[in-house]
């Protein structure tokens, strides 16, 4: 059992006077310790026709080892590879074309793929090889080349990751899946919230469905922001909430600019135990913390029962909520839960400093600020308005009185950044990476996105409507 | 011998040649060319319907049937049916649902997947029975989008030439 961390709060910068919390309970060690030592990121495309997906991972690879001389591909005992859909790829075990390419065989392999949560099951699977000891070196690599077909037979593809005899011959469509969840998630917390008082039942919803949306736009604004200020980011824009809220309708209320589009791209991770880690780099990044959880692959088959509670939250809190209904993430709950548990976290809005968060949606974002207990079911909309998630020192066009409290997506997220899916979770451990190391400026080009003395971060990362999340909690490894 | 086929720097224009000729070059930022072809793939799967089939043979004779499960002590009943139950595991038997409830949820989908994109917009709904423990995700028609809301009365109605499909039963709102 480690010894209780005694660490010290050391003070902010002016511009990020609280100090962090320090974890007031002893982490759970599960197997060895685990350290992030580089990564890299391929820039997110729409399309990157001269790369196939062997060749993006290549790229994000060797940008990787760049920086770490010692930190040869000999050095590496095996690899885990991730890329979540066959149908784009149309090449089956494509992993082992990456493998091969990298010149990794004869080391074992596997390729992962768990809906959307698949990078970041791939970072945890790398993990995992580590902490087991069966690995002392693994590199998790992946990719998706989603421009190989055309946006909306893309979509049936990604719609056939939802029960193909009852829920996709009805118009199987991902966004029209969310819609019904952020629609379920206004009416619980916004209709019998703030507009409770508000006598006609129809003309409550409407009000509440406008509120939810107004909220939603900020975090899309939020999120595209934050990407003018990280060259790797897809769509990286200057936005009002009017321009996200006057966007495309695309399944009401979800407008065009609340939805991550389809990308090309790759990202790749290297993890390794302490021993190596001290040997690669002076600034390891630890990884303190992972947890999953999965629902039911159905949203009409999720329960209504009580809410399993972060160490900070009582029964009391939430007596008459039924949960998850189609409300909320049975399964970011679970995985937070799990992750908050082995890193010791109890109060993570106050013990994290930053959150990657799996921004499918603008609505899943706030749906997930809750799952997280970033604060509590039903606070979320309230969260936004606050600015809690917001970043400091950017100016969003709206007021964020609380800005820097716990930004959410300082990279911008998938909404900004891209979504191909199996690199989406590698992605953000290498944003995380970067953030935790004081790196961004090096890597970006531009310092805007670096948050002062990030030292504790999450990468969250979200299969089809929450059918499966990981949480990875990330940990500055050095003074 | 085959002429190379034209050069585009812009993906859009890539893929409407494609759609003519079936071959086009792309060529990128740093001048690198690729060559881009069309890549069929179309297939029949033979899908059986398994422990699901009794539900789809029941909307095909104008009956919506969920299950319930056999032991006693649970008998959580499922509008979306299983053949066993989630809860407690044990076998479940076939019940008649109502063939009206209210909307858990709903919206309307303006896009969709290719297959669906010329049915646009559509609703779908969640719809919510009187003491059934789950929900059953189906389409909501004779409604538009501003008529629709959280529990509104929905009722069912079957497809008289069934295809076998969960678009053989939509939802209306209740008369």
């Amino acid at each position: 059992m480690p010894a209780r961390p005694k660490k010290t709060s050391k003070s902010r910068t002016a511009r990020r006077p609280a100090p962090r919390a320090e974890r007031t309970v002893t982490p759970v060690s599960k197997g060895r310790k685990v350290y992030m030592v580089t990564g890299g990121v391929t820039k997110f495309a729409k399309a990157h026709p001269s790369m196939d997906f062997r060749l993006m991972v290549k790229r994000a690879y060797d940008y990787a080892l760049k920086g770490i001389p010692n930190l040869t591909s000999d050095r590496i005992d095996g690899t885990r590879i991730s890329y979540f859909s066959d149908h784009f790829t149309r090449q089956l075990k494509a992993a082992s074309m990456v493998q091969d390419y990298l010149g990794m065989n004869p080391k074992g392999s596997v390729r992962i793929e768990w809906g959307g949560a698949t990078g970041g099951e791939c970072f945890q699977a790398a993990y995992e090889a580590v902490a087991s000891g069966r690995m002392d070196v693994c590199l998790g690599a992946g990719f998706e080349t989603m421009s190989r077909v055309a946006t909306w037979k893309g979509n049936e593809f990604i719609a056939l990751a939802s029960d193909t005899n009852f829920d996709f011959p009805l118009g199987g469509f991902y966004t029209g899946y969310y819609a019904l969840m952020v629609v379920r998630h206004i009416y619980e917390y916004l209709r019998l919230g703030k507009f409770a008082d508000v006598k006609d039942e129809r003309e409550a919803q409407r009000l509440a469905i406008a509120e939810g949306c107004r909220i939603m736009s900020m975090v899309s604004v939020k999120n595209h922001m934050n990407a003018l200020h990280n060259p790797y980011a897809q769509y990286p824009k200057r936005l009002t909430v009017n321009d996200v809220l006057n966007s495309e309708m695309i399944s009401y209320p979800l407008t065009r600019e609340q939805i991550c589009t389809m990308s090309d791209g790759a990202a790749v991770v290297v993890l390794c135990d302490e021993a190596r880690a001290k040997e690669f780099t002076d600034k390891p990044v630890r990884v303190i913390g992972v947890g999953t959880g999965t629902d039911t692959m159905r949203l009409a088959d999720r329960p209504f029962g009580k809410v399993p509670l972060m160490p900070n939250e009582k029964a009391r809190d939430y007596e008459d909520l039924p949960y998850p209904g189609v409300h909320s993430f049975r399964a970011g709950r679970a995985a937070g839960r799990e992750a908050y548990k082995m890193a010791g976290i109890t109060r993570p809005n106050s013990e994290l400093d930053f959150i990657e968060l799996h921004d499918a949606y603008a609505s899943s974002e706030i749906q997930t600020y809750e799952d997280l207990g970033l604060c509590r079911y039903g606070e979320g909309y309230g969260f936004v308005e606050r600015g809690d998630p917001f970043l400091k020192g950017i100016d969003y066009g709206f007021p964020t009185s609380r800005a820097g409290e716990i930004p959410v997506n300082p990279s911008g997220g998938l909404i900004a950044c891209g979504h191909p899916v199996g690199a989406t979770g590698l992605m953000q451990g290498v944003f995380a990476f970067w953030q935790l190391q004081g790196t961004i400026a090096k890597h970006f080009g531009d310092p805007a996105l670096q948050l002062p003395n990030a030292r504790r971060g999450a990468i969250h990362s979200h299969a089809g409507t929450g059918s499966a999340v990981t949480v990875s909690v990330l940990e500055r490894g050095f003074k | 011998m085959r002429a190379r086929p034209p050069t585009f720097t812009k993906f859009r224009e890539v893929q409407a040649e494609l759609e003519k000729n079936g071959a086009a070059l792309f060529r990128d930022a740093e001048g690198v060319e690729s060559l881009i072809i069309h890549y069929p793939y179309t297939i029949n799967y033979i899908h059986s319907y398994a422990e699901d089939s009794p539900f789809f043979l029941g909307l095909a004779e104008g009956r919506l049937r969920g299950s319930k499960c056999r032991r006693p002590k649970c008998g959580f009943v499922y509008a979306t049916p299983r053949s066993h139950c989630m809860v407690c595991g044990a076998p479940t038997e076939w019940i008649d649902l109502p063939t009206s409830g209210r909307t858990h949820s709903w919206t309307t989908c303006h896009f969709g997947s290719e297959a669906f994109l010329k049915e646009t917009p559509y609703n779908l709904a969640l719809v919510e029975f009187e003491g059934v423990g789950s929900l059953l995700l189906v389409r909501l028609k004779e409604a538009v989008e501003s008529d629709l809301y959280v529990g509104m009365p929905v009722e069912a109605r079957f497809d008289p030439n069934p295809k076998y499909s969960m678009t053989d039963i939509w939802f209306v709102p209740k008369k």
